[in-house]
């Protein structure tokens, strides 16, 4: 009787001592951590979406909550002002959640550009959405156009053979024009 | 000196890839750079000299049915605490030994030593022979990836050395030249222990 009690209590000990110490290193290294996904996910597909904005993008970055929903919105300036908007949405691909960044530019209200941010996509096939030869075409896309949900708008050729893939895209697409117009309202107020 | 032994045997004895011959698969898959390798060793000194001397003061404590549990559940705390250090302060690091970080929980080598070796010996021995085999271990992956990374990228830690019509090798940086050189290398260092 006494063996097990010991090794209860014994291996309930290690487990609780260890799985405090984690909790608070986590605690610790959790903003710092943040700000390294940022910089090195985010931050380069970032820049690629609000090409030839003159500031920072990671230091302009804003949290806002919009429908009980908290977003960061990457901010790119040109002269000083604000000059476009980018922001995350999710669309559901063939393997899993695919995350576009979508840049608005906010005078023309036409599109930066978008880019994939992290997918789950059959390598080499549904992956594809990721290059450059499909989200070119979605620069300079006006706001007003036209999408179905879980469908590519005419405008868009989708990637042969990975039609789940492109209309998870277009779909993170229709979710962010739709946020668009909430979006606006948080810049170029400064 | 008996306890300097603890520390030299890990460097050449009881070199865990080419003499212990164990974990191996990690061994295989991060000495695609010289860099990713150092990484990788640094990683597992870390996780193999807290873990030993940690199971080695509680060695009379834990009660001999839990003891494999025990260890796992030290190793594990530790092997998470390098992967958040990582992530916050060597990202380009971190994204590229990927799910490996995780996998050194079940790196045979750092069970191993604790169920051979710290449960069974005191702090400073054991944090000892955790330093020793974790050098030995980054050793043998700096050299691994080293001839790998020259051979198949034409780079050493990035830095390019190679003469420049050096068509770069890359069966060297995948799976199959990955086990050729590590079984060039085991033959290589059977041979010269078989000569002395």
């Amino acid at each position: 009787m006494k063996e097990i009690v010991q090794m209860i209590v014994v291996l309930s000990l290690i487990c609780t001592v260890c799985g405090l110490a984690l909790s608070g290193y986590r605690d610790m290294t959790a903003e710092r951590i943040e700000n390294q996904v940022l910089m090195n996910v985010q931050g380069p597909k970032v820049k690629l979406v609000l090409d030839g904005a003159e500031n920072d993008l990671i230091a302009d970055r804003r949290k806002v909550t919009i429908n009980d929903r908290q977003l960061l919105l990457f901010i790119g300036k040109k002269q000083g002002k604000d000059w476009a908007v980018a922001f995350e949405t999710v669309g559901k691909g063939f393997g899993g959640d695919l995350k576009v960044m979508v840049g608005y530019d906010i005078e023309q209200n036409n599109l930066t550009g978008i880019q994939i941010i992290s997918h789950k996509e059959t390598p080499g096939v549904g992956s594809r959405v990721t290059k450059d030869q499909f989200t070119k075409q979605f620069k300079g896309l006006h706001i007003d156009i036209e999408i179905a949900p879980n469908q590519c708008p005419d405008e868009i050729d989708a990637i042969s053979g990975a039609s789940y893939s492109s209309k998870g895209v277009c779909e993170a697409l229709r979710k962010s024009i739709a946020l668009y117009p909430e979006i606006r309202k948080y810049v170029s107020a400064n | 000196m008996g306890l300097s032994k603890e520390f030299t045997k890990g460097l050449w004895n009881e070199l865990p890839p080419f003499r212990l011959v164990l974990g191996l698969c990690p061994v295989l898959a991060v000495t695609k750079s010289a860099e990713t390798g150092l990484g990788m060793g640094l990683a597992v000194i870390f996780v193999l000299t807290c873990s030993n001397m940690l199971v080695s003061s509680l060695r009379k404590i834990i009660p001999r049915k839990v003891r494999i549990a025990s260890f796992i559940v030290i190793i594990a705390t530790f092997v998470i605490i390098v992967e958040l250090t990582s992530q916050a302060f060597f990202y380009p690091i971190y994204e590229k030994l990927g799910i490996f970080i995780p996998l050194i929980v079940v790196n045979c080598i750092i069970l191993g030593r604790a169920e051979a070796f710290a449960s069974r010996n005191g702090i400073f021995a054991s944090a000892l022979d955790g330093l020793g085999i974790g050098l030995g271990y980054t050793v043998s992956l700096v050299v691994l990836g080293g001839i790998r990374e020259i051979l198949g990228s034409g780079t050493i830690f990035g830095a390019d050395i190679m003469w420049a019509s050096f068509r770069p090798f890359t069966f060297m940086v995948e799976a199959p030249g990955a086990f050729v050189s590590l079984g060039l290398l085991l033959g290589i260092m059977n041979a010269f222990s078989k000569s002395n």
